[in-house]
């Protein structure tokens, strides 16, 4: 089980829910992949008429926790405002924390990041930032309170995977907070891959969303992110290396 | 570089012009068969040489998009505020020298308006006026958007270029994009079509989107009017600006119109005609050029167009557009820029969308996410 804040999670697949052709695929879609946690833009949904929001209404469903983000801020004061407006609108302290002033690739930005972490931590926000697979930057999140870290796996909608496993591996072995893979998941193998270098969660949106048939491949990576944390919690055989008999090397200690 | 004008004077438009039309087929497919692409791959793209290349230029351009935006259009309306204009443009129906009668909406009748656009579905809104400085001035956009605000969730302007400060004092105000087309980047025509007034500058407008970025807005608009001069050529110049904004401007988004001279009362027929097939190559052009721009289509194209080109690279439109001031309520029957071609109601355009297996989308801004003055 996953634990962020004080929020408990049977499922490691976190979703979203731009980009699908309905909002009712995107419904079906989100419980085929058996995800808990689910994130909305502040853009998209009405705060001021929630009850007609449709996006809203169709993730009410009791298993499900929302997790607004601030896609669209430039800066750390525009986040707090946006993740204060968020959490008085729809009493949630989640936030997923997006500042990425860069809208053609959306690169998340370090320094307003690390600011909006301090702020929101204080104000007693869980708070979730969207970062670049930096190591030190995760650290630096950590002292400042974050609840959890999510580098991205490659720029965001790529759909390209692991392009920054190294560091990934890394920011793992050091972590003292739940590492989340947010971005750049193309295939259900790279969710697997994810979960077997010992990520404790992924989020998906794109390939699900964009998949001719969503629900289906919804249902492809909860296997997949299952499958990789079991995998992880049993350890992978070691792989083959080639052993050969004799031991030219180290073989004139037994002379 | 510190402005685009620096750029852009070291470009001869017939040697672009020329550059274009020798590309091959061989230029075609090398640009087709790259992940990344530039400028002159974009010149093979928009080609005639191109032309053989189009079902493939739209399946591209089709897996592109989707990647990038998903199964989505955006859907915006345009609020006609005033058709004053003190500028002569050869090709407008607000032009100084057409004798109509000149109308800028009232604050009660902007309301008016709005509850009108509201009722059809409307969150994003584009405020458009002529030029007529002496009373569509920046005090008068300041109110507009001050009125319109707590209404839209998102406010674009399309009205004559302003300076730096003017656009710094509406951006707080809740303004969250503006749309400004050269119309032609051939600085001797442009003269030809804008013989008076404040728009016959060329360079003033062309610095605009200097301005704008240097005003940190949050997108711009860019194109040129098609038919006035050789659209590939202009076409290069603005993939050009585009390029060149994007890197010095990084922190504003891009969005490309492609209007075409539509008719209108007393007007200019186009000097050079665009075919559907010209245009539909010139958007999955621009999209396999830029993967992240978007890309916009109004009502002045027709039924069929739109409805076949909405998964090729189309990211926002328009529809049930009023292009003359009070159109949506307060005079219906009043004269129009221009006359629009798809006269199809926003709730029939977006069963349309949804029947593509798109989904409409009418939020993607908040109030709540604009800049915060200190």
């Amino acid at each position: 089980m996953l634990k962020i804040g004080n929020y408990i999670f049977e499922s490691r697949l976190f979703t979203g829910t731009g980009k699908y052709s309905s909002a009712s695929i995107m419904e079906d879609s989100i419980l085929a992949s058996g995800s808990e946690l689910v994130t909305v833009a502040l853009k998209r949904v009405d705060l001021k008429n929630q009850i007609q929001d449709n996006l809203l209404h169709k993730l009410n469903h009791p298993h499900i926790k929302l997790l607004p983000n601030t896609s669209g801020v430039r800066n750390a004061k525009e986040a707090i405002f946006a993740a204060q407006l968020a959490r008085e609108a729809l009493e949630i302290d989640l936030i997923k924390l997006e500042i990425h002033p860069d809208p053609k690739y959306l690169m998340p930005d370090p320094i307003e990041t690390l600011r909006a972490t301090e702020e929101l931590s204080k104000l007693g926000f869980v708070v979730l930032p969207y970062i670049h697979a930096d190591p030190v930057l995760c650290k630096r999140l950590e002292e400042v309170g974050t609840a959890a870290v999510m580098p991205l796996g490659s720029p965001i909608g790529s759909n390209k995977g692991l392009k920054t496993i190294d560091f990934l591996e890394i920011i793992i072995d050091q972590s003292n907070v739940p590492v989340i893979v947010d971005a750049g998941i193309g295939a259900p193998s790279d969710a697997s891959k994810a979960m077997e270098i010992g990520a404790d969660a992924v989020l998906v949106n794109t390939a699900i969303a964009v998949s001719p048939d969503p629900i289906a491949m919804g249902n492809a990576f909860k296997l997949a992110v299952e499958a990789g944390r079991i995998a992880f919690e049993a350890k992978l055989a070691p792989q083959h290396t080639g052993a050969s008999a004799s031991s030219p090397l180290t073989s004139f200690l037994d002379d | 570089m510190t402005s685009f004008k620096e750029l852009f004077d070291t470009y001869a438009w017939e040697d672009v012009k020329a550059s274009i039309y020798n590309k091959t087929e061989a230029d075609v497919i090398s640009a087709l068969q790259k992940s990344k692409r530039d400028l002159e791959d974009f010149k093979a793209l928009i080609s005639p040489a191109a032309a053989s290349y189009l079902e493939q230029m739209a399946k591209l351009s089709q897996q592109i998009s989707l990647k990038r935006f998903g199964n989505t259009i955006q859907l915006f309306a345009p609020l006609y505020l005033s058709n004053e204009c003190n500028n002569i443009c050869t090709y407008c129906g607000f032009s100084f020298d057409n004798k109509v009668r000149r109308k800028t909406l009232t604050e009660r009748e902007i309301l008016q308006e709005v509850e009108v656009i509201k009722s059809m579905g409307y969150d994003h809104v584009l405020l458009v006026t002529g030029e007529a400085n002496q009373t569509v001035h920046v005090d008068y956009f300041k109110k507009a958007i001050e009125l319109i605000n707590p209404y839209f969730a998102n406010v674009s302007i399309e009205v004559q270029p302003l300076d730096l400060p003017e656009y710094e004092a509406l951006i707080p105000l809740g303004l969250h994009a503006v749309l400004v087309y050269q119309e032609t980047y051939h600085r001797e025509d442009y003269k030809k079509h804008h013989p008076k007034g404040k728009k016959s500058n060329f360079d003033y407008r062309l610095d605009t989107p200097d301005r704008l970025g240097k005003a940190k807005i949050h997108k711009m608009g860019l194109g040129v009017l098609i038919g006035l001069e050789d659209w590939r050529t202009d076409s290069f110049f603005t993939a050009l600006h585009l390029s060149y904004l994007e890197k010095k401007y990084w922190q504003s988004k891009y969005s490309i119109s492609f209007p075409r001279l539509r008719p209108f009362s007393g007007g200019l027929e186009p000097k050079v005609d665009m075919s559907d097939r010209e245009l539909l190559q010139l958007i999955c052009a621009y999209r396999i050029f830029n993967e992240e721009v978007e890309l916009s289509l109004s009502t002045r194209e027709s039924e069929k167009f739109r409805n076949n080109v909405l998964k090729l690279g189309i990211t926002t439109m328009s529809a049930g557009s009023k292009t003359n001031p009070g159109g949506y309520a307060v005079e219906p029957e009043a004269l129009e820029q221009f006359e629009i071609s798809d006269e199809r109601s926003p709730s029939q355009i977006a069963k349309l969308i949804k029947s593509q297996g798109y989904e409409p989308v009418w939020k993607d801004w908040d109030s709540i996410l604009n800049p915060k003055t200190n």
